[in-house]
């Protein structure tokens, strides 16, 4: 048992905090204002291999492991939580169900598309169907010229920038069980109309859209995995982007921590720091505690699915505590700061916005109990096994 | 990184877990009403080696470290509080603090009567005017010629009623208060030392508490436990070592709290289905499970940092905070669970309850943890 990072993990992690302080951190207030992830940053990303993470080296990618991604989308939400879930959904969304469900010609065709910086997501969600993605209604026929796509989907992170998607669209709406099916979208979609991009309370830079589909027609050899799983697709693939969220949540509440013990150090009131209050030092103490549990969470997920072990449920409780952690760290960071914390000279009102997001996407909270909840009922040893 | 536990630590919490689950189940509420444990309890625990667990085999122990002793109190812990506390301080504290400070001769003569069970081991350093603040203790150790001549109080003795090594910590120069304490060995029938009636308490109550006096108590010069003036550094890392195993203790209550309320909560019927088919209670249950794992992952966290390093005072702190606070909150919500029966003694939560509590307050309270990680944390130059 051993709970140090490799020496590989701790060089990335160091890389990667440095790119986060020297390129993310600077433009990050500009990039919430605007709402934009300007395309040289994409690139940048890119061009350190962020986008390839885990994309084996053969399809182009750089090979690594789920714990290297996470302490990417960790280390880059310390800087910018919009950048942190735009190389997390890539990553989770996108380039995991293609590794995992995709044939090999799909994976030589599209993995190094998306190792060099096509960005890719995932078109799940739909006006009437958020948690129970089993009701989707987007729908695809299967003509002779290919899938025709017709439907809505909403709230795709990262529909703004994408080059590539992966699609889960009702294919078999009279079959019992199997009614969905993934897809493979790429550019350019002709039938597809990006529509709205999200006005958001926070991760504004991150893109979300709505993507209308009006007869949109896919090739028949897009089909992701087998015909009529793709609920199997989508949620395989959701339980490795909780691993993600929990990290960017980790990121902002690392970042809330770090600004909150700095400012109690310099803020004096009743002519000292007040750091030296136990009112401040109690809710620092609180954020630590809190962050420290969740990392061993998200760690310990990223370390079970790299081994190929079940990782659901422990996905499920790090995404859960992280995002959990997250949202009270930064609603303690914003009083530390008091007054300040509330304009938008200091990053912590930003934190706190972004931090929002967490328990809601690539799971809610509730969603996540309910996958808990079921499983420590079949399987005892997630309770006195750990 | 490698989150299995080791095969030889999964041996000891097998066998920690059945001893439980046989012999521990069945007596624990009876313990918990009369106040008391049979020696049988310690004779059995001492077969087993888990009250030498900490101390090194040479000294007739099981030589076993932090992450092995965690997987043993999870377990006791898991079906009585009391018993896993008894464990816990005899070696955590006491053995610990002989094994820590004490010369070879000191260590040969109690160790392996600590190792086997005869000696229950008590650790003193709380006074009744100095709990959290300990170094403001007036518990005074005076030499005269070749002995050492205690006086004072000493309050809340775990085991204190029964133990046959008592580790008191005293001033031995109170002007310079922390850099003026140091540690003694005084046995039992040392006519100095006086032992208080059992404090009758809200929990852990298989496991005596009880308040100590020494008048005139005289102990030769050779039963000083590490350096002299130094005492006080050695209870701090004592201490930091102790919040591991209440981490743990934590744990395994929390643990069986979740686990009575889980199985009580598929059969109970309401409304047409079990309850736990009912989101509001699934989702109780759901955060409970969650807490627990993590405060495991902090244990184990703090215990194989300490086994590697010989140190862990951020990572004990923080197991320790946390898994005592979830296991209070787990405890509640599973007597909620359990609703009317759940609130009487015919089912055990409102024990694990009562235990619990005690691991928000002893061995440094909650809030002196938030001090200890809130310094950690402003010391950082890097966050």
């Amino acid at each position: 048992m051993d709970f140090d990072l490799s020496e590989d993990h701790r060089l990335l992690q160091q890389s990667i905090r440095e790119f986060a302080e020297e390129q993310l951190a600077p433009g990050a207030e500009e990039r919430d204002q605007t709402a934009q992830m300007p395309q040289p940053l994409i690139d940048q990303i890119a061009e350190l291999g962020l986008f390839g993470i885990c994309i084996p080296e053969q399809y182009g990618g750089a090979g690594m492991d789920t714990i290297s991604s996470c302490l990417v989308v960790e280390e880059t939400s310390r800087a910018c939580g919009g950048a942190g879930v735009l190389i997390s959904a890539h990553n989770s969304l996108c380039v995991d169900p293609i590794l995992a469900f995709g044939t090999e010609e799909q994976k030589q065709k599209f993995l190094p598309m998306l190792a060099g910086g096509t960005v890719g997501c995932l078109s799940l969600t739909e006006p009437g169907s958020g948690s129970d993605a089993n009701a989707a209604t987007c729908r695809a026929e299967l003509r002779d010229d290919g899938w025709h796509i017709t439907g809505t989907k909403c709230f795709v992170t990262n529909g703004g920038e994408a080059g590539l998607m992966v699609l889960i669209a009702l294919s078999d709406p009279d079959h019992p069980k199997r009614r969905l099916s993934a897809f493979i979208v790429e550019k350019p979609w002709d039938g597809l109309r990006v529509g709205k991009l999200e006005k958001k309370m926070g991760i504004r830079c991150s893109s979300t859209a709505e993507f209308v589909f009006e007869d949109c027609v896919i090739p028949q050899e897009n089909l992701l995995g087998e015909r009529g799983r793709g609920i199997k697709v989508a949620l395989a693939t959701l339980d490795g982007g909780r691993l993600g969220i929990a990290a960017q949540a980790l990121g902002i509440a690392e970042a809330c921590l770090r600004e909150s013990a700095n400012y109690a150090k310099m803020r004096v009131q009743f002519d000292r720091p007040i750091a030296k209050f136990q009112a401040i030092q109690f809710k620092l103490a609180d954020m630590a505690v809190g962050i420290e549990a969740a990392r061993m969470q998200m760690l310990r997920g990223a370390w079970l699915k790299d081994r190929k072990r079940p990782y659901g449920v422990p996905a499920a409780m790090a995404k859960l505590l992280a995002s959990e952690v997250c949202n009270r760290v930064a609603d303690e960071a914003v009083q530390i700061f008091g007054g300040y914390g509330y304009i938008c000279d200091y990053p912590v009102e930003r934190y706190y916005r972004d931090a929002r997001i967490t328990n809601l996407y690539e799971g809610t909270s509730e969603i996540h109990r309910l996958v808990i909840g079921r499983g420590i009922m079949s399987q005892p040893a997630l309770i006195n096994e750990g | 990184m490698d989150f299995d536990l080791p095969e030889d630590v999964v041996a000891v919490r097998d066998m920690a877990r059945k001893f439980a689950a046989d012999y521990i189940a069945p007596n624990a509420r009876k313990w918990d009403a009369e106040m008391d444990f049979p020696r049988e309890l310690i004779d059995k625990l001492g077969e087993l080696g888990f009250m030498g667990a900490l101390i090194p085999v040479e000294y007739g122990g099981s030589g076993l470290g932090y992450l092995h002793f965690s997987a043993i109190i999870e377990e006791l812990a898991r079906h009585c509080g009391a018993t896993a506390l008894m464990v816990a301080a005899h070696n955590g504290l006491a053995s610990a603090h002989i094994k820590l400070a004490a010369n070879e001769e000191q260590k040969k003569k109690y160790l392996p009567r600590l190792a086997s069970g005869e000696y229950l081991g008590a650790w003193c350093l709380t006074e009744p005017g100095c709990g959290s603040d300990a170094a403001n203790m007036t518990t005074l150790a005076v030499r005269q010629g070749d002995e050492w001549v205690i006086n004072g109080a000493k309050q809340f003795i775990t085991s204190g009623g029964r133990s046959g090594v008592y580790v008191v910590i005293c001033m031995t120069e109170p002007d310079k208060r922390a850099k003026g304490i140091s540690t003694f060995l005084v046995e039992r029938d040392n006519p100095g030392l006086k032992i208080g009636a059992k404090e009758d308490k809200f929990g852990m109550r298989g496991s005596d508490t009880v308040p100590l006096t020494f008048e005139d108590c005289r102990v030769p010069h050779s039963a000083m436990c590490g350096e002299y003036n130094k005492g006080f550094g050695d209870a701090m890392k004592v201490l930091e070592r102790g919040r591991i195993t209440i981490g743990t203790l934590s744990t395994g209550l929390a643990r069986g709290a979740l686990e009575e309320a889980l199985s009580y909560a598929q059969q109970r019927q309401a409304f047409g289905k079990p309850l736990i088919e009912h989101q509001a209670i699934q989702f109780m249950l759901a955060d409970m499970a969650m807490e627990i794992d993590a405060a495991r992952l902090l244990v184990r966290k703090a215990a194989v940092t300490m086994d590697q390093t010989g140190q862990a005072n951020f990572e004990a702190a923080c197991c320790k905070l946390f898994a005592s606070e979830i296991a209070t909150k787990a405890c509640l919500n599973a007597i909620q669970i359990g609703g009317g029966y759940g609130y009487t003694k015919d089912m055990p939560m409102e024990r694990y309850m009562r235990d619990a509590k005690l691991c928000e307050i002893g061995e440094g309270s909650s809030q002196i943890q938030r001090m200890v990680i809130a310094r950690h944390i402003l010391s950082l130059e890097n966050l």
